[in-house]
């Protein structure tokens, strides 16, 4: 029974964060308006626009092959796949030892890796421009990736996310060790960079100069570019979820009670929103970085995270 | 069969096929025949190496041996020429046997160009001895069948990179290797007579018996020179100049079998000496593999991104995986020296595990290289395009091994660098603070090669097969003949199919090293199907499934379409020209190039690349608003070439142009010569004789 339960939640987990995911990319896009004195589209945009793209015909280049039409899936499917693994509302769900924070991460690049080839293939100039950006930008995160990641193991023992929220859990002060806190800062950078998200990227243009991912969907419409909108928000969603429920874990449901999942749906909520606030906060402050200062900014945020935890050794 | 019957079928097929290939020069039915004996030789190595493996193996095998007198009037000895003693060699047995068999059934087809070009003979009687001296280099028992295998090898191999020595740039390939190959053996020969007992006995028992007596300086030493020998053939930084000219060049069946097994034999040179010869040794053996794997992961990829070349851009990806692999065997040494033999064995697993997929993605790559240069006679990326509707099943299978190599899930690829990683985050138990501080700088660069090998291969699949045709040759390309087809899907197939079966895998190569220099008997690598590992805190593991991440991916595939489907997403589609900002027509040069691509890249590591570019610009004659045309030249430096390897090459031909000066050509001169030399000799003799 608890394991056919813990599947029931692992699905509707996915499905709530799919559910979800246009809505917070609406309440982003809603304070940055406020935050800039404007009116802004309502939250609830992101869902019209996708009811639209969906009913809407396809135009594919002529000179597009087969693989135009399958990356779609494949981005979808695996940020889809990536929303089975992140503890979203409870941890640790059965899927938790199925793939661990680098198949997350890995699973991810395979999105990234699809999406730019599809770039390349219609044989445009933007496409190509932006799969080269993209993935100069995804190539050069790894590292600070791979740093957070090593973080969170040393202080969990474990890669897996469960085992990462139920040891924060256990030991509170963990949260606040400087290998924690480092981890934190460059995953949001990393959350910046690979979501696309200012100042390495500006997601509300199509200018030429700035654009990396915009550039590289350029070719892309109706369902097809429904489904790779969708997948970028749930991306959103995914490392909202991991960077309020591995570090501030409180909430998250381990027992899988009706009451404890509620709870953890409202501090979900919550985490989301105020994470949704500061991502506002911080691109409404900062202007766009010249595309060959953004490996800069990796950089700085990758050595601080080699700092942080050789003092988290020493002072072991 | 027993072992002994699988031994004699693989040294038959091999020395068969080569005695055909020998005696016709053309003919559809000798492409054949050279291929089955390849093919069987092949799968006599894999069942072998299987019996091993799975511990069905009719005990320890000496298949060939004879009886000698060391000495005259000694009593006689029985001398082993093969023998498998451990699953250590049969792992690379297995890796030989596995790529053998796509290569050579590849091989049928890719030499039906040469027909009436050029003799059939030497190149299919050389791959079956090199694919021979390959196979028998981890059976072999002593010192003196080692070097006899590892030289054919080299020599055949080198025959092989000469198959089209029309070319300049190929002899200038070939003139490399050999330097190389015969520096490294060199060392190799250094690092084993320092081991020789003083009876003589060149018995790899014997030796490993020795060491044991050795004083650790002189063991030191020895590992030492044998990681210069053997990393010059694995092209480990800085041995591994000749590799990307070297590869390319030859025949593409030939440079799958060298990228893909002959540089792990390298890899298998090390684990010899480290381990089985050596018996493990202090912290810093692994320590300096750990960097030496570490830099030429990072340096490998980095120059591979700036190559534009398809097979020479393939060739430095060789460097960077084995770079990888040298990171799980040093992670592993490092670990077994400080007394962590559970980690010590996930190093070495990774290292291993890494070492069979490699050869299996870059094997592909290579025969799908070889598939696009036989359909477009170039091996210049700026020069093709579009291949993937002229060539749908090359660009598939090549697809997949770009994406293995990436590390992308669910694929081979990513499950091995997945263990080294494992091996490395459990590296913070290393009791020693300094050294576990170094690493997650090795994780960060590890982290960092495989960012830029996704990158590199979008370059090398995206311009290469998708977008329009930039070349006549490229719009003319055709798809591959049916054997290379089906050599490239086996290959595809053992991606997925070694990465989902990690659970099988990572056990089996548990085995492998266990009881090695030290290592723990094989109970103590606890797996579970799930692939756990035990990590560095008790009860804590990371854990993946790779076949439940396949299948989930696989059900997310189907179940896409079908929820749009059910939810009556609109289904039309419009067939249209790509948008060009109100530009008529597109032509092919409006394309991001493969230059293009890298550009940000280059920009950033400008401090390595040290770029330097030109361009000039033709203007119109009647009026310079008009450009005619634009030349661009971008280059790099090569620093290896340029500040390690020239100023050497220079010192040595300064050297022979003064030695020339007693190269009179009289007859006289080199009688005296000689008698001076005996003289010499004779009282050196009786200073030191007595």
């Amino acid at each position: 029974m608890p394991l056919q339960t813990g599947y029931t939640v692992a699905i509707a987990q996915t499905a709530l964060a799919l559910l979800l995911a246009p809505g917070l990319v609406g309440l982003i896009r809603w304070l940055k308006a406020r935050l800039q004195n404007r009116r802004g589209a309502p939250v609830w945009q992101p869902y019209l626009e996708l009811r639209k793209l969906f009913a809407k015909e396809v135009v594919v280049s002529s000179n597009a092959s087969w693989l135009f039409r399958t990356a779609p899936f494949v981005v979808f499917a695996s940020t889809v796949a990536v929303a089975f693994l992140v503890p979203v509302l409870a941890a640790p769900l059965p899927f938790d030892s199925v793939g661990d924070l680098l198949v997350v991460v890995y699973l991810l690049l395979l999105g990234t890796f699809f999406l730019a080839l599809a770039g390349l293939d219609p044989g445009s100039a933007f496409g190509g421009m932006g799969s080269s950006r993209e993935m100069t930008v995804a190539a050069l995160s790894e590292p600070t990736v791979a740093l957070a990641i090593f973080a969170l193991a040393l202080g969990a023992g474990s890669t897996n996310l469960g085992q990462i929220v139920a040891r924060t859990m256990a030991d509170p002060a963990a949260a606040v060790s400087p290998g924690y806190l480092l981890a934190f800062g460059a995953l949001f950078v990393v959350t910046l960079a690979e979501n696309g998200r200012l100042p390495v990227d500006n997601p509300a243009t199509h200018l030429e100069l700035t654009m990396i991912h915009e550039a590289m969907i350029l070719e892309y419409s109706g369902r097809y570019l429904a489904l790779i909108e969708w997948a970028a928000w749930l991306k959103v969603l995914l490392f909202f979820s991991l960077l309020g429920n591995l570090f501030v874990p409180w909430g998250v449901a381990t027992v899988l009670t009706w009451a404890a999942l509620g709870w953890a749906l409202a501090t979900l909520v919550a985490k989301l929103v105020v994470l949704a606030v500061v991502l506002a906060v911080f691109e409404t402050r900062v202007a766009k970085l010249r595309l060959f200062r953004v490996p800069e900014l990796l950089a700085v945020s990758f050595v601080l995270a080699v700092l942080a935890i050789t003092v988290s050794f020493l002072v072991r | 069969m027993s072992s002994g019957v699988l031994a004699v079928s693989m040294i038959a097929g091999y020395l068969g096929g080569a005695l055909v290939a020998c005696m016709f020069s053309r003919g559809r039915l000798v492409r054949w025949l050279t291929a089955a004996g390849a093919l069987v030789g092949g799968a006599s190595a894999l069942a072998l190496a299987g019996a091993e493996l799975t511990g069905r193996s009719s005990g320890n095998l000496h298949v060939l041996g004879y009886l000698a007198r060391p000495d005259l009037g000694g009593p006689q000895q029985y001398v082993q020429v093969l023998h498998i003693v451990d699953p250590l060699a049969a792992v690379f047995l297995a890796v030989v046997g596995a790529l053998a068999i796509p290569a050579a059934l590849y091989s049928v087809g890719y030499t039906r160009a040469w027909e009436g070009r050029r003799s059939l003979r030497m190149p299919g009687a050389m791959l079956n001895l090199f694919l021979l001296s390959m196979s028998l280099v981890p059976l072999a028992g002593s010192i003196f069948w080692f070097v006899l295998f590892w030289e054919g090898m080299a020599i055949s191999s080198y025959l092989l990179v000469m198959t089209e020595a029309d070319e300049p740039e190929t002899v200038s390939a070939g003139n490399w290797y050999l330097g190389m190959t015969q520096f490294g053996l060199g060392f190799i020969l250094a690092a084993f007579f320092l081991l020789l007992p003083p009876d003589g006995s060149g018995d790899f028992t014997a030796l490993a018996k020795h060491a044991a007596t050795l004083s650790p300086g002189l063991k030191s030493l020895v590992f030492v020179l044998a990681l210069i020998g053997f990393g010059a053939k694995a092209g480990l930084v800085p041995l591994h100049v000749w590799l990307p000219s070297a590869h390319p060049a030859a025949p593409s069946h030939v440079s799958a079998l060298m990228s893909g097994v002959m540089i792990k034999l390298g890899v298998y040179g090390v684990l010899l000496f480290g381990l089985r010869l050596l018996g493990g040794g202090p912290a810093w053996w692994g320590g300096l593999v750990l960097t030496l794997g570490a830099v030429s992961a990072l340096l490998g990829v980095l120059y591979a991104l700036m190559e534009h070349d398809l097979k020479r851009l393939l060739a430095y990806h060789s460097i960077e995986n084995i770079g990888i692999i040298f990171i799980g065997v040093g992670a592993g040494m490092m670990f077994l020296s400080y007394g962590l033999p559970e980690l010590a064995v996930l190093g070495f697993v990774g290292g291993l595990y890494h070492t069979i997929n490699h050869a299996c993605f870059k094997g592909l790559l290579f025969l799908g290289a070889g598939s696009v240069l036989h359909a477009t006679h170039t091996r210049s990326m700026e020069e093709m395009g579009g291949l993937i509707k002229r060539m749908p099943r090359t660009a598939l299978f090549f697809l997949v091994g770009a994406a293995a190599i990436s590390a992308l899930p669910p694929l081979n690829g990513f499950v091995s660098e997945w263990v080294v990683f494992q091996a490395l985050l459990g590296g913070a138990s290393i009791p020693k603070r300094e050294v576990a501080v170094l690493m997650p700088v090795a994780v960060a660069m590890l982290a960092l090669a495989s960012g830029l090998a996704a990158a590199c291969f979008v370059k090398a699949f995206g311009i290469t097969f998708l977008g329009i045709a930039r070349s006549h040759e490229a719009e003319q390309a055709h798809e591959a003949p049916a054997s290379m087809q089906v050599a490239m899907a086996a290959l595809a197939l053992a991606c997925v199919v070694l990465g989902a079966a990690a659970y099988a895998m990572v056990p089996a190569l548990g085995r492998a090293v266990a009881g090695l220099g030290g290592l723990p008997p094989a109970s103590a690598v606890t797996v579970s199907w799930r692939l756990s590992v035990p990590l560095s805190a008790p009860g804590a593991v990371g854990q993946i499934s790779p076949l439940s991440i396949l299948l989930g991916l696989v059900i997310l595939l189907a179940a896409i379409p079908m929820a749009l489907w059910l939810f009556r997403a609109s289904r039309a589609l419009r067939v249209s020209d790509t948008w060009g900002c109100g530009r008529i027509a597109q032509t092919p040069r409006m394309q991001y190039t493969a230059t293009a691509f890298a550009e940000p890249l280059r920009r950033i590591f400008a401090a390595l690349y040290r770029p330097t570019e030109d361009v000039s610009v033709d203007f119109h004659p009647e009026s310079r608003y008009f450009v005619q045309s634009i030349a661009y030249r971008a280059h790099i430096v090569p620093w290896f070439e340029r500040y390690l390897y020239d100023p050497v090459i220079d010192r040595v031909i300064a050297w022979a142009a003064r030695v020339r000066a007693i190269q009179s050509g009289s007859l006289h001169a080199y009688l005296t010569y000689l008698v001076g030399a005996l003289v010499i000799m004779l009282g050196l003799l009786m200073l030191w004789g007595r």
